[in-house]
């Protein structure tokens, strides 16, 4: 994002888990701060270092280890690329539980250590769910081994949950075992045309409803979003260029028998166009289509990122008071910036950019703490899937409380007494909680 | 006027493919299938003509199994007003396409005869030719612009050929074949589609049209090309160095 610079001037690359231990061995009997690295495409800062931390990357720790095609079990290490665990699996006739649009750069021990999402969580579930077990090496230099690939084992507490979505702050990842669903045989793609933001909603229980085991994804995108994506890029086109409407929905169904899913998915549409939810539709005749379609929802991120300034936020909203927050922002924002709303709508996740040709003062005033206020008003999260990383590392007050945040801290100490882990991201420094007490 | 448009039901563009290991073709059992490209773009091409007012009615034609209907019903989602599904399992090449097509273009009396330039399972790029050639007609292949004149009398293609393109004036009724750059098809979206489900296919074999199908050619072997080998990073100046002297020998 070339947000974040830190002043680092050493990084290690390690090749194996034992190399590892021996680096954080070595840097926690010294006091060295580390941070650990993936495919660097987080957007909260949390893979740069704030002052001269040693960066440790985990790009040589680069294989897989074993498929199991039967039980669906991926063995690997955390610096395998997404995008070809994807393509290795695929042979086996499996996908990955995951899918963004960083896939071609990200490693899974980054995904991991963010609890990343993704535009298939609606289907395939969190990774809290799909990791069955991982290999971390502690802030001591201790190998901690939980990595079994066992689907189900309640045995003492389950250690694994911590370092998921702990980026990297209570050890680093080096090894994982994830549980892969099977390939679909059949997939469909729909981009629909919705007039309000309650139609979207309607729609979007109607596709629950009627397609639920096939749906794979639902995803929103407003008016604003669209047409920045197609104005940017000449590769991206709307499937329903005349379309006044203000909101649209790429839908995805994913299935095991083409003709059945095809059947299904035409009852839904008819049904939702009769009943007024959708306006107008199209649904993708080949691959291409279906590509094409995704490429639209990849360039609306891509096209905000062309711009000087991006007011970026990743936000849980209840689903019913979604939109509301887009268009309070916009009213207060005006002129002075573009404000696009668009995301995982099925999951309740609302991707809210302003974007401008600076930053200015008077821009960030108008923006925040507004939206994190307001999140907090309604219950939402600051950070449904991005973390919190460096970006928003004193904002953790306005989703969790205090008891909360007083637990996390002892964790942290207790995993990691000297704070050698990629300091100053996550936690906020101890006596400083946002939001104030008083408001 | 009234304007035939070839679609062919072929592997999806999208989907990867394998050879069978006995080697006698391409694996398609699971694998989707869809339009092929070039007569996406024919079909794109022939509603364009109705929508300028230049042709009353198009008609889309597949040839195949019972599958083969789902095609026409994305020609008739895209604006086509009717479709013709020649029924068959057989194995179908261009020579027999050409033929079935010469005697349904005698049935219809269609101006126009749009294809595209090749299918992309076989990539043979013969059956517009075949065709133009067999009913004496014009032919305009390769087309990446086709301009049909006020009077329907005559059609001006630009043709894509290696040295550049190509602009000819062409007498009607005339058989042309489609390149990529012609237009963007479009989606086929809800309300055509509903449409679609209530427009006619009428249903023939090759026997009703007088044609033996039977293949001309016969394929011995199938098999894939030779795999890339993979390139090596390597950790060190010296490393490469060594490689270049010792495993390629350009040192």
């Amino acid at each position: 994002m070339g947000k974040y610079k830190g002043e680092g001037s050493l990084a290690v690359r390690p090749k194996t888990t034992e190399e590892v231990s021996r680096i954080l061995k070595h840097c926690n009997e010294r006091n060295l701060a580390v941070v650990p690295q993936g495919g660097n495409t987080g957007l909260v800062g949390g893979s740069v270092p704030v002052f001269d931390e040693i960066i440790v990357s985990m790009a040589r720790l680069n294989e897989v280890k074993s498929i199991d095609p039967l039980s669906g079990v991926l063995v690997c290490q955390a610096g395998c690329i997404l995008q070809h665990l994807d393509d290795r699996v695929a042979k086996e006739g499996l996908m990955m539980p995951l899918d963004l649009g960083a896939k071609g750069s990200c490693h899974i021990g980054g995904n991991i250590s963010t609890n990343a999402g993704g535009i298939r969580y609606l289907r395939y579930g969190s990774l809290h769910g799909s990791v069955l077990g991982l290999e971390v090496v502690l802030a001591n230099g201790e190998v901690l081994d939980v990595l079994q690939s066992l689907r189900k084992d309640t045995t003492g507490y389950d250690l694994k949950q911590l370092f998921i979505g702990a980026e990297g702050t209570l050890g680093l990842v080096t090894a994982a075992a994830i549980h892969c669903p099977p390939r679909p045989k059949a997939k469909n793609a729909t981009f629909l045309a919705c007039a309000t933001f309650s139609k979207v909603l309607e729609t979007f229980r109607k596709a629950k409803a009627d397609l639920g085991e096939i749906l794979s994804a639902f995803e929103f995108l407003d008016k604003e979003s669209l047409d920045l994506a197609v104005g940017t890029y000449e590769d991206v086109k709307s499937p329903l260029p005349g379309s006044p409407e203000r909101f649209y929905v790429l839908l995805e169904t994913s299935g095991s028998n083409e003709d059945h899913d095809n059947e299904k998915l035409h009852a839904f549409l008819e049904a939702a166009l009769e009943s007024g939810a959708i306006s107008d539709g199209a649904v993708a005749q080949d691959g291409t289509q279906l590509k094409a379609f995704w490429r639209i929802r990849e360039g609306v991120p891509e096209a905000l990122n062309t711009h000087k300034a991006m007011y970026k936020y990743d936000l849980s909203i209840p689903q019913s008071t979604m939109y509301g927050l887009v268009e309070d922002m916009r009213a207060r924002v005006g002129d002075r910036a573009y404000t696009v709303g668009y995301g995982h709508l099925g999951d309740g996740n609302l991707h809210l950019n302003v974007v401008a040709d600076a930053y200015s003062e008077e821009l960030t005033s108008l923006i925040e703490p507004f939206v994190y206020e307001r999140t907090a008003e309604l219950g939402g999260s600051v950070s449904a899937e991005h973390g919190l990383g460096q970006m928003k590392a004193d904002c953790i007050g306005y989703t969790k409380g205090d008891s909360a945040v007083s637990l996390m801290r002892l964790v942290k100490k207790t995993l990691d007494p000297k704070g050698i882990l990629n300091p100053y991201k996550v936690l906020p420094l101890p006596g400083e909680v946002t939001p104030p007490q008083d408001s | 006027m009234r304007v035939l448009v070839g679609v062919k039901r072929v592997i999806d563009y999208a989907a990867k493919i394998r050879v069978k290991p006995d080697g006698s073709g391409v694996d398609k059992a699971n694998v989707k299938m869809s339009m092929n490209p070039f007569c996406e773009i024919a079909v794109e091409e022939a509603v364009s003509l109705k929508e300028k007012g230049l042709a009353k009615e198009v008609v889309a034609v597949s040839m195949g199994p019972q599958a083969s209907q789902d095609t026409i019903r994305t020609a008739l989602a895209m604006g086509a007003d009717r479709g013709i599904h020649v029924v068959t399992d057989k194995e179908l090449q261009p020579l027999a396409v050409a033929n079935m097509f010469k005697s349904l273009v005698e049935k219809e009396d269609p101006k126009i005869v749009l294809l595209g330039k090749q299918a992309i399972d076989d990539d043979c790029n013969q059956t517009g030719q075949i065709l133009a050639a067999k009913l004496n007609w014009s032919q305009g292949t390769f087309a990446s612009s086709v301009v049909v004149g006020d009077d329907q009398e005559k059609v001006v293609v630009t043709r894509e050929v290696d040295d550049g393109l190509e602009t000819v004036s062409l007498k009607l009724p005339a058989v042309i074949t489609t390149d990529l750059r012609l237009n963007e098809p479009r989606y086929a979206t809800l309300p055509n589609i509903m449409k679609a489900k209530k427009k006619k296919i009428d249903k023939v074999t090759p026997e009703d049209l007088g044609v033996d199908v039977t293949p001309q050619i016969e394929v011995l072997h199938v098999k894939e090309p030779e795999a890339r080998s993979g390139g090596v990073v390597v950790e060190s100046v010296d490393e490469l160095v060594d490689k270049l002297k010792n495993e390629a020998g350009v040192l």
